[in-house]
């Protein structure tokens, strides 16, 4: 069975560490926090302004001067800071954020990542996502496996505008958790029940598979 | 409007002096932080050809998306302009033009026109559109493109507190571009919440020093919310509060 949004994000939170300072993206990323084990310290940068980002306020906690990047009303925890667009994006850029998730329209054996444009139908912007994939060394997309016409997300190129050039290492996908090297994707974790034909079936680029390859464990 | 004390007394006078075709540097990310009554100056006085380096165009009805319908805004300088049906139309039809810039990248032009600095260099968008026609340098093995500085003939801006030197303070979230843009305007106008006697403000807790605001005026705001977003009643008992 493919993975649902929520187990998606509840295998990406397996990937977060102790100590770590982790910035999420839009859509499926932003179901991790609901998945970090109680017994790891993990600060929430959201690039608005803003480290240390808790959950959804109650009703009578919503502040309009308090949103995340995906401009939701958010909260705080205790020990969070606030700061400018130009200090969160040092922050980005410099190198100081440990993990980044983010969503793709299209992720290739180069580590492509195409994800703000598809020409003549969608223009909205790249947002801070440019940023973050130039500025982070540990990215991991959350995307589907293909679309829902049966066309593969992972490709031999990426046939979108790109947000980054070679700077995808890792992919968690619906059906499978894939690591780019070489200039191929290699399989190294399948979903439950789904099996490693089905897998190489909806991937377009080369993917290679090494002996067995276990099932993600929840 | 007399020595340091920036405090003019109508919207009027606070935008007065834009013309046609100038460039607008405004603060605010998605309508958190927006100043939204000066935004609501522009369109009253119905000014056109603008050019607005802004992260976000507003929504359809609120904020700079309100200068789309009368076709005030000939460019906008943005990192992400989606969720405003107008917006998508017009730049679709081709009636406006749009660069779209990197969130940080955006940040830090401002950041630079403000501080005097041309140009600088960022590996933001190398081998992407954004890098076409830029010129492109290597350091220590990496390769970065040149992106140029911003500044506006206005900047608007809103913060929280000001005192009559205008200098300010930003609540939360709503700091966002403001302290950058600031900077960045051959003339700055900022709109505030609360208006403090001078020494009020703790020197050590002043986010922007009033030496980069020339015009200060105190508004009310609505300050809309684009996605509220709660916690469902069942969620909040699931953690016990």
């Amino acid at each position: 069975m493919a993975l649902s949004r929520n187990q998606i994000a509840q295998r990406v939170a397996q990937e977060l560490n102790d100590g770590d300072y982790v910035n999420l993206g839009i859509g499926i990323p932003t179901l991790v926090p609901n998945f970090i084990p109680d017994d790891i310290e993990v600060m929430l940068q959201s690039e608005n302004g803003l480290l240390g980002m808790g959950v959804f306020p109650t009703d009578d906690q919503v502040d309009s001067d308090l949103i995340n990047a995906g401009k939701q009303t958010v909260t705080m925890v205790k020990g969070a800071s606030l700061f400018s667009s130009a200090e969160s994006f040092a922050m980005i850029r410099g190198g100081h954020v440990d993990l980044t998730v983010l969503g793709a329209f299209e992720v290739d054996v180069n580590g492509n990542i195409a994800s703000y444009m598809i020409p003549g139908k969608l223009i909205k912007g790249m947002g801070g996502a440019m940023d973050l994939v130039a500025g982070a060394d540990n990215i991991i997309v959350t995307m589907t496996h293909a679309s829902k016409h049966g066309d593969s997300k992972l490709l031999s190129n990426c046939s979108l505008p790109l947000t980054g050039k070679g700077c995808i290492k890792k992919v968690l996908t619906d059906l499978a958790f894939i690591e780019i090297k070489e200039g191929k994707f290699h399989l190294l974790e399948r979903a439950p029940g789904v099996s490693v034909e089905e897998i190489i079936k909806l991937t377009d680029g080369e993917i290679v598979v090494n002996g067995d390859v276990p099932e993600m464990q929840f | 409007m007399a020595g340091l004390d920036k405090i003019v007394s109508s919207y009027e006078d606070a935008m007065a002096g834009l013309e046609d075709n100038m460039t607008v540097v405004s603060g605010g990310f998605g309508i958190c932080g927006i100043p939204e009554n000066l935004i609501k100056e522009i369109y009253r006085k119905k000014t056109k050809g603008l050019t607005i380096v802004s992260n976000n165009c507003g929504i359809e009805d609120y904020g700079l998306g309100m200068l789309l319908p009368k076709r005030q805004i000939k460019k906008m300088v943005a990192s992400y302009v989606g969720e405003n049906g107008e917006f998508e139309r017009q730049l679709m039809s081709n009636e406006l033009e749009v660069e779209l810039t990197p969130q940080g990248t955006l940040a830090e032009k401002i950041r630079a026109g403000g501080a005097g600095i041309p140009a600088f260099y960022t590996a933001t968008g190398v081998g992407t559109l954004v890098a076409e026609g830029k010129h492109h340098k290597t350091f220590n093995d990496r390769e970065y493109i040149l992106e140029e500085a911003i500044t506006g003939d206005f900047a608007i801006v809103k913060a929280w507190k000001a005192d009559r030197h205008g200098n300010l303070i930003y609540r939360k979230t709503a700091r966002n571009f403001n302290p950058m843009v600031a900077t960045a305007g051959k003339i700055t106008v900022v709109e505030v919440e609360e208006l403090v006697e001078l020494g009020e403000l703790d020197p050590d807790e002043i986010h922007t020093p009033g030496i980069y605001v020339d015009r200060l005026i105190v508004g009310t705001f609505e300050k809309r919310i684009e996605q509220r977003t709660v916690l469902s009643t069942k969620e909040v008992t699931a953690k016990g509060e």
